[in-house]
């Protein structure tokens, strides 16, 4: 796993209410994450990598299913930002 | 119980600067929704909104008074000058002690707060205007226009977020109909289309990019309006007796709160309130043809309030001509439920329903007649004007053609 992916999970993890180690299979939804906990753990995305992560709470569940779903986007998000 | 009667409105929309005007935006679905004209705003991800354009205080306020308001007590004022004239009641000393005056906002003098915190923040102004606090104050609007008017009763401001004008307009009504005022001037007002408050708005996530597209599947969120509506009300007998044109008679008003979650809309909450409205105004479901939703884009408002609506109406539900106005004008939360009120009336009046603009796909979890597109004819005789602002806090009134 990535040091990028180990973070995302890691933020991920602090968010989840289930009383086990988070998998990158998991569902957000699963995990207990709600809408605004979810908007909070983008932000944290964010502030972390020092990416936009163009998600919107209309259209989050269709972007946002699992957790390799936020490390995928936040993986992409950040190769770019490092080759611009 | 007295009869209440609305003999009079004004509004100041992204779509017109007066009532004909904005009736005629709405049947036509004109959209006042485009890029913010404010700057800079390169720190924005947020670029959109519905902005009252064309406004210009001058026309309406002499130099000397417009220092003391805040575009939100302006654009108050303006909308109860309509309301006032267009009723045709002469406020003389013997009303004025017994007209009240109630004006719902979200949030008060956001420009005048933003400009100056930015001063002292950003360019260390060492001192700032002396009149911050009164044009910032959340009564503002409600003091400006019982000073403008010479409205000597009760006067406040009533504040319930995005449902603040239907709660104003509610609390009027119970007045009249109680006894306790013989004329009312009531509506809502907000003006905060600022850098900070968009910012905060952006943070929520629930923001269109595009355009407001209520209960259309593509939909994307809410869009952020400005403006006021202002009616003025009376007994329906003290209308008939000084032979008012009578604008539409309000029948009821229900209230309730989700008492859940700050954020998420609850339509158990929502289907109270319009339970409540059509109780106290002695309606059955079968009995109204039109609802004002309120619509505002966003994937849980739309969602909730078409179940909430099938929660209170049955199989009515079916027959209902539903729009969002807000797919026009924006949302400007504390101003909503009057610019919809006042829709809403008219649409009653007129035999038309207005369009819910900017809808492109069927949703099956919004799965109501939401007049998209096009207004359209419809012989009504009564109607409903939902507003459900964040915090769970609801609000809906029930109006009859009279």
């Amino acid at each position: 796993m990535s040091a990028v992916a180990e973070d995302v999970m890691a933020i991920i993890a602090a968010k989840s209410k289930r009383d086990r180690p988070v998998q990158s299979s998991d569902w957000l939804d699963e995990l207990g994450i709600e809408s605004l906990e979810a908007v909070e753990m983008i932000f944290e995305l964010e502030d972390r990598f020092g990416i936009e992560i163009p998600v919107n709470a209309n259209n989050a569940e269709e972007v946002f299913k699992t957790v390799s779903d936020v490390v995928r986007l936040v993986e992409e998000l950040v190769a770019a930002k490092d080759a611009s | 119980l007295k009869r209440v009667a609305v003999t009079g409105w004004g509004v100041v929309s992204p779509i017109g600067l007066d009532a004909p005007t904005y009736w005629a935006g709405l049947v036509a679905g004109r959209c006042g929704i485009g890029p913010i004209s404010i700057a800079p705003n390169e720190r924005l991800r947020q670029k959109i909104a519905a902005e009252i354009k064309d406004f210009d205080p001058i026309v309406h306020f002499a130099p000397d008074r417009l220092k003391f308001l805040d575009r939100v007590s302006q654009l108050a004022v303006v909308a109860a000058q309509e309301a006032i004239a267009g009723s045709g009641l002469v406020l003389d000393d013997g009303l004025r002690p017994h007209t009240a005056c109630i004006i719902g906002s979200g949030a008060g003098g956001q420009i005048t707060q933003d400009e100056v915190f930015r001063q002292f923040y950003e360019e260390k102004a060492s001192r700032v205007p002396p009149l911050t606090i009164p044009k910032m104050m959340l009564s503002g609007p409600a003091s400006h226009v019982s000073m403008h008017f010479g409205l000597e009763g009760p006067a406040y401001a009533v504040a319930s977020a995005c449902a603040s004008a239907t709660h104003a307009i509610g609390q009027a009504f119970h007045m009249l109909r109680s006894g306790a005022v013989r004329c009312a001037v009531a509506g809502g007002a907000e003006a905060g289309i600022t850098l900070g408050s968009l910012k905060g708005w952006e943070a929520m996530r629930i923001m269109a990019p595009d355009t407001c597209r209520p209960f259309s599947k593509d939909r994307l969120g809410m869009v952020l309006g400005e403006g006021a509506a202002v009616v003025v009300l009376e007994t329906f007998d003290d209308a008939v007796r000084r032979g008012a044109e009578i604008l539409g008679e309000i029948v009821g008003f229900g209230m309730s709160a989700d008492a859940r979650d700050l954020i998420s809309p609850d339509e158990v909450g929502m289907a109270r309130a319009m339970t409540a409205a059509l109780g106290d105004g002695r309606l059955a479901a079968q009995d109204v043809q039109y609802v004002n939703a309120h619509g505002t884009g966003t994937a849980a408002n739309d969602v909730a309030e078409t179940s909430a609506l099938k929660r209170v109406f049955g199989e009515h539900a079916r027959w209902l001509a539903i729009s969002s106005t807000k797919s026009m004008v924006g949302h400007p939360l504390g101003a909503a439920g009057a610019l919809e009120f006042v829709a809403t009336l008219m649409a009653l009046r007129a035999g038309v329903a207005p369009p819910t603009i900017g809808y492109r796909e069927p949703d099956p979890l919004c799965d109501l007649d939401v007049v998209p597109n096009e207004a359209r004819s419809l012989a009504m005789n009564a109607a409903i004007s939902n507003s459900f602002g964040f915090g769970g806090l609801n609000a809906v009134l029930a109006v009859k053609r009279v």
